[in-house]
């Protein structure tokens, strides 16, 4: 034990890593910078990422069975590790590092959707967040594969094949509680409904992502609609549940109106960080 | 070696009479004793379909299970930490050490499950305060350097006890550590990283870790148990190949390791009778304090009633789920069934 280089392998066994072609110190170290209209996009993709991280970190130790707590843990190690990647990209643009973007920004910096904001409640409500945000995610990054911005296609193209099983996890529990007891399928709509009113502002043609899709850049938001429903809708119905009829709730389109929770997440997320500005950890 | 005859029981109540049966059950024991003890005297591995005798199986379900929940409730003072981890990478990092606990875990219950006790029974056990875990855990992890100081200290005590329990004489067991001992090495690697970038950093970084070490250095030392002569259950567990250095022992080969690993922190172990001994070739340590450790382990420490109320609620709250699973899977297997017969 000399050296302290030797000491950074993340290796562990419980972890399953989909090839790691791309690391996000590679990632800030080697590639030209993002374009600034290309990092806001990144920085606003990364931003769901992340909060999705922190929200779903908490279930460790808290899962109901020991399984879950690794199965979870697993989605938000690789939820975390999209979102190092897409705000390292960012980053690029401003000479400022993940770390720069995730403690430093203030709430109204901070570019996620409400859906991921939103508390875990109980299981099934994670779940049904996690049903929504993965079924989006699985659409988006299919599409954004192709992205003429190759960074962004092979973040995509990494985060595909992970998000592949979150997929998979979440309805593999929806149709569980949905088909389970009296209490679980009670459970699990009303997680549904709880979350749902939250999945409309995913498919907001927002900017800068409306503009950078004309140049193939990004994916139109409302372009993924349709199919993200279809499958969504399928789903549901094979679980025994209903598609909540809730509109999507009014008041946010990304550009700094955001939910209430995100002041609680971010400040316990950034408190350590901001106490020491400028140490390295 | 010496090894106590046990009684042989050839059947599991006591009061039954004997029949034909139990003198066949009875001399399959003697054939099951007498392949045991050879396997003791050649240090060979016991495997689950293997004779042993009673002692050795709830000696080993109550080691292994304390193993286990020793693992879950070890994720509680580092899980602490992941949402407010000062750098991405090192939230990451962190994510994945405390997530490997909780598959040390898994990997020790199933050891322990080949012994006949099922995972069920060893939850409640851990649910009701009956059983044990480490001590270390009753202590918070009060700022970012613990988790610094757990990882290299706790996890490192950890390893030295474990290294030696890849050979112990229960196959899964044995096996399932040589699992774990490679991902603790990992966790101490990344905890001694941690104190070395705060020992490097600012002031109050370097005081953050001083005072992590100051605080995890006792209970890390108490973790290989009480001083040899108050270690009642040593002996057997050594003659059984189950334990094979006593506590003693194993305290020594860790400090003797930690001292020049502070030393490159640029951190100091809190006793001052610590140097080396060049006669004995080991570093002379000052006692520990024992009632502490005691009172502690009698559920006294600053968290016994925390770390299991945090324990149960996650049980409590994840009933309803493990119930929805087991009727979804039992309604599953209903169809398979229905669906072969029409098909027959
Ligand atoms: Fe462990
Ligand atoms: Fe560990």
């Amino acid at each position: 034990m000399n050296s302290a280089a030797d000491f950074t392998s993340q290796d562990s066994a419980t972890r399953i890593s989909v090839g790691d072609a791309i690391t996000p110190e590679g990632l800030g170290a080697s590639s030209t910078p993002a374009p600034e209209e290309t990092a806001r996009y990144a920085l606003l993709l990364g931003d769901d990422c992340l909060i999705l991280a922190q929200r779903l970190g908490h279930w460790i130790s808290r899962a109901p069975e020991l399984e879950e707590d690794i199965a979870l843990g697993n989605i938000a190690l690789d939820l975390l590790g999209h979102a190092r990647f897409l705000l390292t990209y960012a980053g690029s643009a401003w000479g400022k590092s993940e770390d720069d973007l995730a403690y430093f920004r203030s709430e109204e910096e901070f570019r996620s959707c409400r859906l991921v904001e939103q508390e875990n409640g109980d299981f099934a409500q994670t779940i049904a967040r996690q049903l929504l945000f993965s079924f989006y995610t699985h659409e988006l990054y299919q599409r954004l594969i192709h992205s003429a911005d190759s960074t962004l296609s092979a973040i995509a193209d990494k985060a595909l094949k992970e998000v592949d099983y979150h997929q998979d996890h979440a309805a593999q529990w929806l149709l569980r509680l949905g088909g389970g007891t009296e209490e679980s399928s009670r459970r699990m709509q009303n997680g549904l409904e709880a979350v749902w009113p939250y999945l409309e502002e995913l498919f907001a043609d927002v900017e800068p992502t409306a503009e950078l899709s004309k140049n193939d850049i990004a994916v139109l938001p409302s372009s993924l609609r349709e199919n993200v429903l279809t499958r969504l809708t399928a789903i549901i119905e094979q679980a025994g549940l209903r598609v909540p009829d809730a509109k999507g709730a009014l008041g946010a389109d990304r550009s700094g109106r955001f939910s209430e929770h995100r002041g609680f997440i971010l400040a316990e997320m950034q408190v350590l960080a901001r106490q020491h500005p400028g140490a390295t950890w | 070696m010496s090894i106590k005859k046990p009684e042989l029981r050839a059947v599991d109540s006591p009061n039954q009479p004997i029949t034909q049966d139990a003198h066949e059950a009875a001399d399959d024991a003697r054939v099951g004793w007498e392949h045991f003890q050879q396997l003791m005297e050649e240090d060979k591995r016991v495997e689950p379909r293997d004779w042993m005798p009673e002692q050795y199986r709830k000696t080993l379900v109550r080691q292994v299970s304390q193993h286990a929940h020793s693992e879950i409730i070890g994720m509680q003072p580092e899980g602490n930490w992941i949402s407010r981890a000062p750098s991405l990478k090192r939230k990451s990092v962190l994510m994945a050490k405390v997530q490997d606990e909780a598959g040390h875990g898994l990997y020790l219950y199933s050891a322990a499950e080949t012994l006949g006790t099922s995972r069920d029974e060893m939850y409640q056990q851990l649910y009701t305060g009956k059983a044990k875990y480490s001590s270390i855990f009753n202590y918070p992890a009060r700022t970012w350097a613990d988790v610094g100081a757990i990882g290299w200290l706790v996890d490192g005590a950890a390893i030295t006890n474990q290294v030696p329990l890849c050979r112990a004489s229960y196959g899964p067991y044995g096996r399932a550590m040589v699992r774990v001992c490679k991902e603790e090495s990992f966790h101490q690697r990344q905890g001694w990283e941690i104190l070395y970038t705060l020992s490097h950093g600012t002031e109050e970084q370097k005081q953050m870790a001083q005072d992590a070490v100051d605080r995890t250095y006792g209970p890390a030392l108490q973790m290989f148990g009480p001083p040899d002569g108050d270690s009642p259950n040593s002996q057997q567990s050594m003659a059984w190949n189950i334990k094979r250095f006593s506590n003693d022992d194993l305290r020594q080969r860790f400090v003797d390791m930690i001292v020049p690993q502070a030393e490159a922190l640029g951190l100091t172990l809190p006793d001052p009778e610590l140097k080396w001994n060049e006669e004995r070739g080991h570093y002379d340590y000052a006692d520990l304090d024992w009632d502490e450790f005691f009172s502690v382990v009698k559920g006294n420490g600053p968290l016994n009633h925390q770390r299991l109320a945090h324990y149960r609620a996650a049980r409590d709250n994840g009933a309803w789920v493990r119930e929805a699973a087991a009727a979804y899977a039992a309604k599953q297997a209903d169809a398979t069934r229905g669906s072969a017969l029409l098909s027959a």
